[in-house]
């Protein structure tokens, strides 16, 4: 099924990315493309093949549940865009 | 001899420095001397850490004259692919949305190299992300193949592989999410190695795929590969998904015949696209194999064809799960003036991703979206399954796989950037690997008529890095790669 300008925006909006208008159409036009040559899969028969997630098969990995002390804190919020102390500043997102 | 060390190999320079016949400062400034003479036009670092890497030198030099070992990899430098953290140092991922970001620590990894005494150089360009099989893809210029200016060095850890061709390291560190060291490491005619699935930590590595990366080393011979990567590997409790291994020791034998050893050539991997001269080097590898007493026999990979459609799903989707932390709020490219949050997130990243990783982050978004998510995301998880018992069967009655790492030698810039779905074809011998999560390498095996190198890539069993790394020591010793680029 062809991708149509609308289902491109709604991937872009759910992406969180602004597109300009060319950039949509050109994403639209390589996505219809790729999705294409991807149809190949559908030729294989996997109704009774289970899904590989992880090949190593590890699986509930767990640790003591206990807080460390990172030494370098100053360094993480040194690179935010905007702070007010020890807090990341963003936009208003309750009126 | 002060010109020579550049051409040392990275074992020898740790054996001189802790015998206290060179000093590691005296290395390190060699090497600085040659990325200022060669680096300005190959362009293989976004970073050169000139100081650091003097003062880290100086440390391992004190350590050894007070009597204390200094490392396996005592005054070696490395150069580390612009995705893994170093701390203090911008880590960019060769993009836009990422420059000026300083990273608060350093990967596990990073960790491990200065453990051993290794001196951190510089950090080598990328597509950005890692997307990418050209180092094209980099937001901030291109490198090119020290072999040819007028190619690219492969992709996406083009400066890494380029920068140890060029002698502007003796090692480096890449990532492979599904040829990235791999293709590069043929392209420019050096050894590149992807190991297992989960073998080295990549706590401190930019995520892009996750059930794919890795990352592994890049060298100008095969026993300083193994060197670098016994450095690295090895369970890390900060990092879930790294195997419960310890980390190994190489004891690589020169003279070690290969006899009993199992090679199947799948035959899948010399079909169409692949280049006439590719196809002859690799046969050519095959009796330089059975010269040395291995026995090699055609096998079958069936689902081989359908690797990449299956990977353009399962990589893309996992990255634009991964890249949502880039919204501009806790560090780099932020537009702070729009009208709300979420408009904040959409154009910071709408002007700070660059073609390519917006183009895989709508792609995967789709895969995932509702409606959509088991034809395109559960369909290639299962498609995976059969993927990776294609080699565990094959695996039964072999011990290796023989292939050509890609199907061409380098291209030329802008040769494929114009159409996607062309430059993801390049990686189609090597994606499979890290969707079955094997271990895989790639060595020079010649050059073809341009004067290009040609690679070979090896695989093998998980955890199967020592088979895998005699059988290519051995390949080398049998057939030495007479040069690098000038």
């Amino acid at each position: 099924m062809p991708i149509d300008e609308k289902a491109v925006r709604h991937i872009a909006r759910l992406a969180r990315m602004e597109l300009r208008a060319e950039e949509l159409e050109a994403y639209r036009n390589q996505l219809d493309k790729i999705l294409e040559s991807m149809e190949e899969l559908r030729a294989l028969d996997t109704d009774r093949v289970s899904a590989t997630s992880h090949v190593l098969g590890l699986t509930d990995v767990l640790r003591p549940d206990q807080a460390r002390l990172f030494e370098n804190r100053e360094a993480l919020l040194e690179g935010a865009p905007e702070r007010e102390g020890p807090y990341y500043k963003v936009r208003k997102v309750i009126e | 001899m002060k010109d020579g060390w550049i051409d040392w190999a990275a074992g020898r320079i740790a054996e001189e420095v802790n015998a206290g016949r060179v000093k590691a400062e005296e290395v390190v400034r060699a090497f600085l001397s040659r990325i200022r003479e060669v680096d300005p036009r190959l362009r293989a670092f976004v970073t050169v850490l000139e100081a650091e890497a003097l003062e880290q030198a100086r440390a391992v030099d004190a350590r050894i004259s007070a009597g204390k070992p200094g490392g396996r990899l005592a005054g070696v430098p490395v150069a580390i692919k612009d995705n893994m953290l170093v701390r203090g140092v911008e880590t960019t991922c060769s993009s836009k949305i990422l420059r000026g970001y300083k990273a608060p620590y350093d990967a596990t990894v990073v960790t491990r190299l200065r453990l051993e005494g290794a001196v951190i150089i510089g950090k080598t360009n990328l597509d950005e992300f890692a997307m990418g099989s050209s180092t094209e893809n980099s937001a901030f210029f291109k490198t090119k193949n020290p072999w040819d200016l007028e190619r690219v060095p492969g992709g996406s850890s083009g400066g890494s592989a380029a920068a140890v061709a060029a002698r502007m390291a003796p090692l480096a560190l890449g990532s492979d999410t599904g040829g990235s060291i791999r293709q590069p490491a043929a392209f420019c005619g050096v050894v590149g190695v992807k190991p297992t699935y989960g073998l080295v930590s990549r706590y401190g590595l930019v995520a892009f795929a996750s059930s794919l990366d890795q990352i592994g080393p890049f060298a100008a011979n095969v026993a300083d590969a193994a060197l670098a990567l016994s450095v690295i590997e090895g369970h890390d409790a900060a990092d879930s998904t790294s195997a419960p291994v310890e980390g190994r020791r190489y004891a690589l034998e020169d003279s070690l015949g290969l006899a009993g050893l199992r090679i199947g050539l799948p035959k899948e991997y010399f079909t169409q696209g692949l280049e006439r001269e590719v196809e002859a080097s690799t046969r050519a590898a095959v009796k330089v194999f059975e010269s040395l007493g291995a026995s090699v026999r055609e096998v079958s990979l069936p689902h081989t064809r359908y690797a990449v459609s299956t990977y353009y799903i399962l990589a893309p989707s996992e990255a634009s799960a991964n890249l949502a932390r880039f919204d501009g709020m806790r560090y780099g490219y932020s537009r702070r003036e729009a009208s709300s949050l979420e408009q904040a997130y959409a154009s910071s990243r709408g002007e700070g991703f660059g073609p390519e990783v917006k183009r895989r982050i709508m792609l995967g978004t789709y895969a995932l979206s509702s409606g959509y998510y088991d034809a395109y995301y559960g369909k290639a998880q299962r498609v995976r399954t059969l993927i990776k018992r294609d080699f565990d069967e094959v695996f039964e009655s072999v011990d290796l796989l023989l292939t050509p790492t890609a199907p061409t030698t380098a291209f030329r810039f802008g040769e494929k950037s114009a159409d996607p779905l062309q430059m993801y074809l390049s990686d189609i011998f090597t994606i499979p690997c890290n969707i079955a999560g094997c271990a895989g390498l790639s060595m020079p095996s010649g050059l073809d008529s341009r004067g290009l190198p040609i690679g070979i890539q090896l695989l093998a069993r998980p955890f199967e890095e020592s088979r895998m790394l005699q059988a290519a020591r051995a390949f080398e010793a049998a057939r030495p790669f007479p040069a690098l680029p000038a």
